[in-house]
């Protein structure tokens, strides 16, 4: 079972940070289909925010067709994100670190063109 | 049902030596978790004693769930926990609970005695050597032992550790989340309430400054940074100026030429605060 981390000075909303968890762990495949997401009660009594917020990411995440909710059962994952592994591009990748690294380019600027190549070839998903 | 936990009109409370409440008007809608801020003599106590009923306001009126307080005592379906947890020292906390049982007609004497034991006090303690956190745990399993559908904490939190508030605040979400009890809670220490409340009462000088579903407030103001020069937007609560730049938070949306952020719960408060503060001096 997934467990929320809140970071209530990063300025991103509760509700979605509770999102964005749930679905980071369904692209890692730490989440699958069948699995069950904690209780408005069991994240409220660790995390300390208001039930209504927890309420709100599942029903979003409830939209996206992501989970079900169960009547008095709980919500349940209903999809997957997670990806076939790309071991292949992920050594090429490695190797392209690598070479930029030993030219000397400095870890801000490799963030830089990395971004400007995202936004170049995933305009318009978002972040 | 109705949907309105509290709702006031014109609420006024005289004391002989000032005003406690001045023409309050506001609606607490039901399922919501609700803070009320204000600083010391604000009129949060008064407001909370009104509802129970222990006071008589001077003017206005307030409903609670539907009724008007103090006719047959204390609203059955309403639970108050004071500032200072009113419990009797040399009682156990099983002769506590008795009592409870014995004062409410409506007690859930198995609901209560679980919230007891998950606070890990022993039944045969004498409620006078508790510590703070598990007084507060007690008073709380107490105050929920009435299955109330609107719960008023009044600084529930006061003289707590760390580790005690962050307890006693998750004991008390847990049951939000299972009962979906209105909850309005007062408190000094605002960045306890943030992430916490859904809905804002702000009080000072005994007058209702801002009221209303937090997300829909912060939306509705923007910190702005920019030139001193610039004009202000209609709308300011607050203005500082520090050498060439302004620091603006006022009620608006983007204002074109200002450098625009949404405040934090915790700069919203604080802003309508010290401006309502700087009115009064």
């Amino acid at each position: 079972m997934i467990e929320f981390r809140i970071d209530r000075r990063s300025g991103v909303a509760t509700y979605q940070q509770l999102v964005n968890q749930t679905k980071h762990a369904l692209r890692l495949g730490l989440l699958q289909p069948g699995d069950q997401l904690p209780t408005a009660k069991e994240v409220v009594a660790a995390t300390s925010i208001n039930p209504n917020t927890v309420l709100k990411a599942y029903r979003e995440l409830e939209r996206e067709g992501l989970v079900e909710g169960r009547r008095g059962m709980g919500t349940f994952v209903s999809a997957s994100l997670a990806q076939p592994d790309p071991t292949e591009l992920r050594e090429e990748l490695a190797a392209w670190m690598g070479r930029a690294r030993a030219e000397g380019l400095d870890r801000e600027y490799v963030e830089a063109l990395v971004k400007a190549q995202l936004d170049e070839h995933y305009e318009g998903e978002g972040r | 049902m109705t949907t309105i936990a509290l709702d006031a009109t014109a609420l006024t409370m005289r004391y002989r030596r000032g005003w406690g409440l001045r023409d309050c008007t506001f609606q607490l809608p039901t399922g919501r978790i609700s803070a009320l801020i204000g600083p010391n003599g604000a009129g949060k106590s008064t407001l909370m004693r009104i509802a129970t009923g222990l006071l008589r306001p001077t003017g206005g009126s307030i409903e609670v769930l539907g009724e008007a307080p103090g006719k047959r005592g204390t609203n059955r379906k309403l639970a108050f926990l004071a500032q200072d947890k009113p419990l009797y020292k040399g009682f156990t906390v099983e002769e506590m609970l008795k009592a409870g049982a014995k004062l409410n007609p409506d007690w859930d004497s198995g609901y209560a005695r679980r919230l007891v034991r998950e606070a890990d006090v022993p039944f045969d303690a004498k409620v006078g050597t508790l510590s703070g956190g598990q007084r507060t745990r007690i008073a709380l399993a107490i105050a929920l032992g009435r299955r109330p559908e609107l719960v008023m904490l009044d600084e529930p939190l006061a003289d707590l550790d760390p580790i005690a508030r962050q307890e006693v605040m998750q004991s008390l979400l847990a049951e939000v989340a299972e009962t979906g009890m209105t909850v309005l809670l007062s408190s000094h220490v605002i960045a306890d309430l943030d992430g916490v409340c859904d809905h804002l009462l702000l009080l000072a000088d005994g007058r209702v400054q801002l009221h209303g579903d937090v997300d829909d407030l912060l939306t509705q103001h923007r910190i702005l940074i920019g030139s001193r020069e610039l004009v202000l937007p209609d709308g300011v609560v607050e203005a500082r100026t520090t050498g060439r730049q302004a620091t603006v938070l006022a009620r608006t949306t983007d204002v074109p030429g200002w450098d625009n952020t949404e405040p934090s719960l915790e700069e919203l408060a604080l802003a309508y605060l010290r401006s309502t503060k700087k009115v009064a001096a």
